[in-house]
């Protein structure tokens, strides 16, 4: 195979910046039943050996749920991998998959069609009972995947750090993922803001996106260059060298720099982390966030078939602000639609759902869900000492801007903004900013609706690229309404966490910066060493270039 | 055979912890329990996936069963699963 030639260099799409060299391990797909069901001789022994491959698999449910149980949000991992290890050793299921195989099928065909039958019974019940069947195809594909002797689906649990070869990480997959152990992302689809960039760029490695790894073999080492955007198989001594001196050398001068955000003459910029849930939060913490700038509240939506209720949001929400104490925490109402459909809030059947029914729309024709979560939003905002902001995605027009304050401040919230993804929002930032106390830029949706170039397409990866002169004109508008108002505009898009890019955007005006936990030294370090009138001449040399390309080279040169 | 009717205290009904919690108190039994719905067929206990499918609410009668030595005190054990309001007892001790 051509992707295993030592020294061959795949080209990818650069995802999370950063070096890593290491070996592949590939991203367990769930194990397929062959076409042809092997005959069984001794039914008795196949029951066995079925019923042993399930006590296997309950044993390392019991074992990851003791793991989680002690950590501060394990307590209800801990639960439902308790719940899923009695599955495993259902004796229902047992007897099911016993009285199978006496009558003659094979291990891994009974354990199919027990589990089978319970899984139709609870999708039918919908509700909480629905949202179990996840957990019973987990326990199917385990033991399937230990009686077919091919590989467990899912990240794999190896003792040494790896690089993860996948074809694309879900939200399943990446919540069992050690951070200690996984050197880099590499995938083959997706584009650099797909779920799998992103959670790279939290935890602070490498990643590479729509990259032709589908060839790596399991345990080649390979070279990941986050920021080249390529993965070089088998690399020479010298290259893995390089690679760890360079990335030790990233690593001590993110490290060295600390404390608030601020250009070489002082000027504040508060440097703060995307979040999507506690967990993060804590990690941003320790990486030197000084608030949250983004809190996605997805997490709380995703992977349902019904809303959580406002007192679940409101204790998930009051966790988060307890961890932030006298500092801020920018809340981003439900961002549902498009790349993240949900089954109680997504309108079947929209031709184009990026264009469709997302972001804040999604309260027009359920207001109750945007009414609920203000009010769960609130009630956390009482009980502690954090500094609460609420802010709603994909704000078009002045009119939306001031539909959301007053639903907003209704609810007793204090600081209330929206954000600017939509280039009529940029255009008329001075009439929203008359509604609302704040704006926020997320680039990567202004990105795509600037420049009509979806988020998830690998192909264009250039018109997405945030550096587009265009783009930063954008930003400029914003900022300077926001300078007019006496108003903070944010920008907590990737651009954020780039920290040349962070350089210009402090340049043309923007007060915060938010950005994935990893990505904080580093900016904190770049920003540093600019005093904020190079910022502005490094803005206004990005602006004038006629490319992405440019734009990065005109401010290298102001950097000289 | 020991036949008990209990009322589910939990307000989540059968469902999560609580029924993780039954089938684990069934299992440490020397006896097998069974549940069902009033009227409806006995179960085994011990099997989650049969407890679950119960679909048994706050308040629901659910009758359970057992036969043998010892048949008394693991219908007590297991009783007392039932009527528990974990969410209750939960919020006490972490207010």
């Amino acid at each position: 195979m051509s992707g295993d030639r030592a020294g061959a260099v795949l080209q990818g799409v650069a995802a999370s910046p950063g070096l890593a060299v290491g070996p592949v391990a590939r991203l367990g797909t769930p194990p397929v039943l062959p076409a042809a069901e092997p005959a069984v001789s001794d039914g008795a022994a196949e029951g066995e050996r079925a019923l042993a491959a399930l006590g296997r698999v309950a044993d390392e449910f019991e074992a990851r749920s003791a793991a989680v149980a002690g950590t501060a949000i394990g307590r209800e991992a801990s639960d439902v991998l308790a719940a899923t290890a009695l599955m495993a050793r259902d004796p229902a299921i047992a007897d099911s998959v016993t009285a199978l195989t006496g009558a003659g099928r094979a291990a891994a065909w009974a354990v199919t069609e027990a589990f089978g039958e319970y899984r139709a019974l609870l999708l039918d019940a919908g509700g909480y009972l629905a949202e179990r069947v996840s957990d019973l195809d987990d326990v199917r594909a385990r033991a399937v995947a230990l009686l077919l002797g091919v590989p467990m689906p899912g990240v794999p649990r190896l003792p040494h750090p790896y690089v993860l070869v996948a074809e694309d990480l879900a939200p399943a997959d990446t919540a069992t993922l050690d951070p200690e152990r996984v050197l880099a992302f590499v995938t083959t689809r997706g584009g650099p803001t797909s779920h799998s960039a992103i959670l790279a760029k939290s935890l602070g490695i490498p990643a590479v996106v729509g990259c032709p790894a589908a060839d790596l073999a399991e345990g080649v080492e390979v070279a990941v260059d986050g920021s080249a955007g390529t993965v070089t198989v088998a690399p020479d001594a010298a290259l893995v060298a390089q690679v760890r001196e360079r990335s030790a050398a990233r690593a001590a001068r993110a490290a060295a720099a600390s404390g608030p955000g601020r250009t070489a003459d002082g000027h504040r910029v508060p440097l703060l982390a995307n979040a999507g849930a506690a967990p993060d939060v804590l990690r941003a913490l320790d990486q030197g966030a000084e608030g949250v700038g983004l809190l996605r509240t997805e997490f709380l939506f995703l992977d349902r078939r019904t809303a959580p209720t406002r007192a679940e949001q409101e204790d998930a929400y009051a966790a988060v602000c307890a961890a932030l104490p006298g500092k801020r925490l920018v809340i981003r109402t439900l961002d549902a639609g498009a790349d993240k459909p949900l089954p109680f809030a997504t309108l079947a059947d929209e031709p184009n759902p990026a264009l469709g029914i997302r972001g804040w729309r999604t309260s027009w024709p359920y207001p109750d869900l945007l009414d609920t979560q203000l009010a769960a939003i609130a009630a956390a905002a009482g009980q502690g000492s954090a500094e609460v902001w609420v802010m709603a995605p994909m704000v078009a027009t002045a009119a939306e801007a001031a539909v959301f304050a007053r639903l907003a401040r209704g609810h007793g919230l204090a600081k209330v903004g929206v954000m600017v993804e939509v280039p009529s929002a940029a255009l008329h930032a001075a009439r929203l900013l008359a509604e609302v106390d704040f704006a926020s830029i997320g680039t990567n949706d202004l990105s795509q609706y600037t420049f009509a170039a979806d988020r998830m397409c690998a192909d264009l990866a250039d018109l997405l690229d945030p550096w587009q002169p265009a783009l930063l004109r954008l930003v400029e508008l914003t900022a300077a309404a926001g300078a007019a108002a006496g108003k903070p505009v944010g920008v907590c898009g990737d651009a954020g966490g780039d920290p040349l890019l962070g350089v210009v955007l402090v340049g043309l005006g923007v007060s915060s910066l938010s950005m994935a936990g990893g990505a904080l030294g580093e900016s904190r370090a770049t920003l540093a060493e600019w005093p904020l009138e190079r910022c502005r001449e490094a803005a206004r040399a990005a602006l004038s270039a006629a490319s992405p390309a440019a734009a990065r080279a005109a401010v290298r040169e102001v950097a000289r | 055979m020991a036949e008990r009717k209990v009322t589910v205290g939990s307000r989540v009904g059968l469902h999560a912890r609580p029924a993780s919690m039954l089938v684990s108190t069934a299992a440490a039994q020397p006896v097998p329990v069974k549940i069902g719905m009033e009227g409806g067929r006995a179960l085994d206990a011990r099997s989650i996936l049969s407890v679950l499918t119960l679909k048994a609410k706050y308040g629901d009668t659910v009758v359970i069963s057992a036969e043998g030595e010892g048949a008394e005190t693991a219908l007590d054990a297991v009783a007392a699963v039932i009527e528990a309001d974990h969410d209750a007892a939960e919020n006490g001790a972490a207010g």
